[in-house]
């Protein structure tokens, strides 16, 4: 058991090695120095050496060859990319360009606003799409079964920013049922989560219903189920206490993948309903071009994810021994 | 495979008619492409502004009285391009490092499942945006990123076919008779496993489309185009003044593409897959 803990746990460091790189690729090598950009082209001598010395783009890319000429080995190293891996391992991610806030500090005050859209409307968005599913799979074949496929799949295809113009306008200007937007802290953000997380449960309801219906399908067709009938258990009794279980083995597996991206929130969502997360952070700082705060979004997404994935797997592996010997 | 494709085409009303919804958009692109249907996407008439549907407007006219209609069915040109060419450079990335991770396994194995588990870490849509940032903003970026971004999901599944037929009968005879890798990769297995791509084109190209228009409308995507992202972009501030066609229309043709697409992903893949056939 320690043994395969131990090598699950090595098994991220090339992966999380492979994220420092592609981030850095991506915004170092690919993005470059945006000095100019940020400070427009009449800036100061000054202002551009300030500018480069706080976010490290006055040091080389990876090693500095004039310092290796010179047998400098602590200035060879001294590179964006060292930089980078140490801004990583102190979790000092520096300041953003535009707000000239802590980024740590802006992702540490976006965390409660994500999860408390996404983290109800998750749930309730699961359990919702597996009564549905389970209705389905009831009465399978008949026109209940028929008109909820057909509707899934129209649901499916009506783009999620249709559902927010869409509902924001219905529910909230129209008929004036919930604010437009805005937010909060504490309790009173209720009222103006309420929106966003009807949304975002029926934006996600379409696949989820499908996703379900078919591995609830897969699982009546089983052995077990005939076996079940044939010792007159009734279809009620089959389906709820032998079925639903099995079903719930590739349910919650595909469920364990997606939790890690809840704290992006939804970053369409939450830009448009002006809830203060995580999502409407990295969508302003694209709209501003703010390297930094995309960088290190896309970065912490990343860490999260692999983090999340290494302590699913373990827990995998302590329910089903199995996991282990492979 | 083909003849099997048409046999239950002509059974599937409905997937017939996906077909022929998806036909119709990529000509519509096509021709919209070439400046031979309505040309005058972009004539400005101020005094035509905000315009409801009429006869002579069958989607009304936007802000600056352009047409509705004949920018939607420009925006087509956008979104379907998108879905091309990102799978231009997405299904050969993925189809060749799942061939030859899967076929020779061993260190190149480890490297590609490094690569493709390395970017599957980073939340999809968050890549996409980075990515598409850093490149700068356009259409080109936009095909780059998702490009980039997308192979991933096609490799797996491409090499997990490749590591089960490699031991099979029909390849070790082709071994047996002198076929060197090449020959088996290519010739022997990679026709046997070529329904994977095929579903998978067609079920891209939905995301790819959703993808575009979400960019699009953030200001990442299409600059100086009708886009539907766009489109649906400046609708969402007219819609409190009571416009709601140009909302209306650009949603309307993005959901019947995609509709068209996942009803037709889904018959290819009932079709194609052996596991489904009852063959496997």
């Amino acid at each position: 058991m320690l043994n395969y803990i131990i090598r699950r746990i090595l098994y991220a460091i090339p992966i999380l090695f492979g994220i420092i790189l592609i981030t850095f690729l991506l915004f170092n090598v690919v993005g470059g120095n945006p000095v100019y950009q940020m400070l427009g082209k009449h800036a100061t001598q000054e202002q551009i050496k300030e500018f480069e010395h706080e976010y490290g783009f006055d040091k080389s890319l990876f090693i500095d060859f004039q310092a290796l000429k010179n047998a400098e080995i602590i200035k060879t190293f001294d590179s964006q990319f060292v930089f980078f891996i140490k801004q990583v391992i102190t979790f000092d991610f520096g300041r953003s360009y535009s707000s000239k806030q802590k980024i740590t500090t802006m992702i540490a005050d976006g965390i409660v606003p994500s999860l408390s859209l996404a983290v109800p409307s998750f749930i309730i968005g699961v359990i919702v799409a597996l009564i549905i599913a389970f209705i389905c799979a009831y009465y399978r074949n008949t026109l209940i079964d028929r008109f909820t496929v057909i509707a899934s799949v129209l649901g499916m295809s009506i783009s999620v920013l249709a559902y927010i113009i869409g509902g924001q306008y219905i529910l909230a200007y129209k008929m004036g049922w919930l604010p437009i937007s805005g937010y909060e802290s504490g309790i009173n953000a209720i009222p103006y989560l309420i929106l966003p997380a009807l949304i975002w449960i029926i934006n996600s309801l379409g696949s989820d219903v499908r996703f379900f219906r078919t591995v609830i399908l897969d699982e009546i067709n089983q052995n077990y189920v005939r076996t079940a009938y044939a010792k007159g258990l009734s279809p009620q009794k089959t389906l709820f206490k032998h079925v639903l279980k099995n079903a719930m083995i590739p349910i919650i597996t595909a469920l364990v993948i997606v939790i890690p991206y809840l704290y992006t929130g939804s970053l369409l969502l939450e830009n448009f309903f002006g809830i203060p997360g995580l999502g409407n952070m990295t969508i302003n700082a694209i709209a501003n071009s703010d390297f930094p705060v995309v960088k290190f979004m896309t970065f912490t997404g990343a860490l999260i994810y692999v983090i999340f994935n290494t302590l699913s797997d373990i827990l995998y592996s302590v329910v089903d021994p199995r996991v282990r010997l492979k | 495979m083909f003849s099997e494709l048409s046999k239950r085409l002509k059974k599937d009303k409905i997937a017939r008619i996906s077909l022929a919804i998806i036909i119709l958009y990529f000509a519509v692109a096509l021709f919209t492409q070439a400046g031979l249907l309505l040309p005058d996407f972009d004539k400005v008439n101020y005094t035509e502004s905000y315009q409801p549907p009429s006869a002579s407007h069958i989607c009304g006219t936007d802000y600056l009285g352009r047409d509705v209609f004949s920018r939607i069915l420009h925006g087509t040109r956008v979104a379907i391009s998108v879905g091309i060419v990102s799978s231009f450079i997405a299904i050969p990335i993925g189809v060749l490092l799942g061939c030859i991770s899967g076929f020779f396994g061993g260190k190149i194995d480890e490297f590609v499942v490094w690569l493709y588990t390395t970017l599957d870490s980073v939340p999809g849509l968050l890549l996409i945006m980075a990515l598409s940032l850093v490149l700068g903003r356009g259409l080109y970026a936009v095909y780059l990123a998702l490009g980039l971004t997308t192979w991933v999901s096609l490799c797996r599944l491409i090499r997990s076919e490749f590591i089960k037929h490699r031991e099979r009968e029909y390849v070790l005879a082709a071994k047996a008779l002198g076929a060197g890798s090449l020959r088996q990769i290519f010739i022997h297995i990679l026709p046997n496993v070529f329904h994977i791509v095929i579903i998978n084109f067609s079920l891209r190209f939905v995301y790819a489309i959703q993808s575009e228009v979400i960019l699009s409308y953030l200001g990442l995507g299409a600059q100086d185009m009708p886009s539907w992202g766009i489109m649906i972009n400046d609708a969402k501030v007219e819609l409190a003044r009571g416009v709601w066609w140009q909302l209306t229309g650009a949603t309307g043709a993005m959901f019947l593409l995609i509709l068209a697409f996942n009803i037709f992903g889904d018959f290819l893949r009932d079709t194609l897959d052996p596991k489904l056939r009852g063959v496997e």
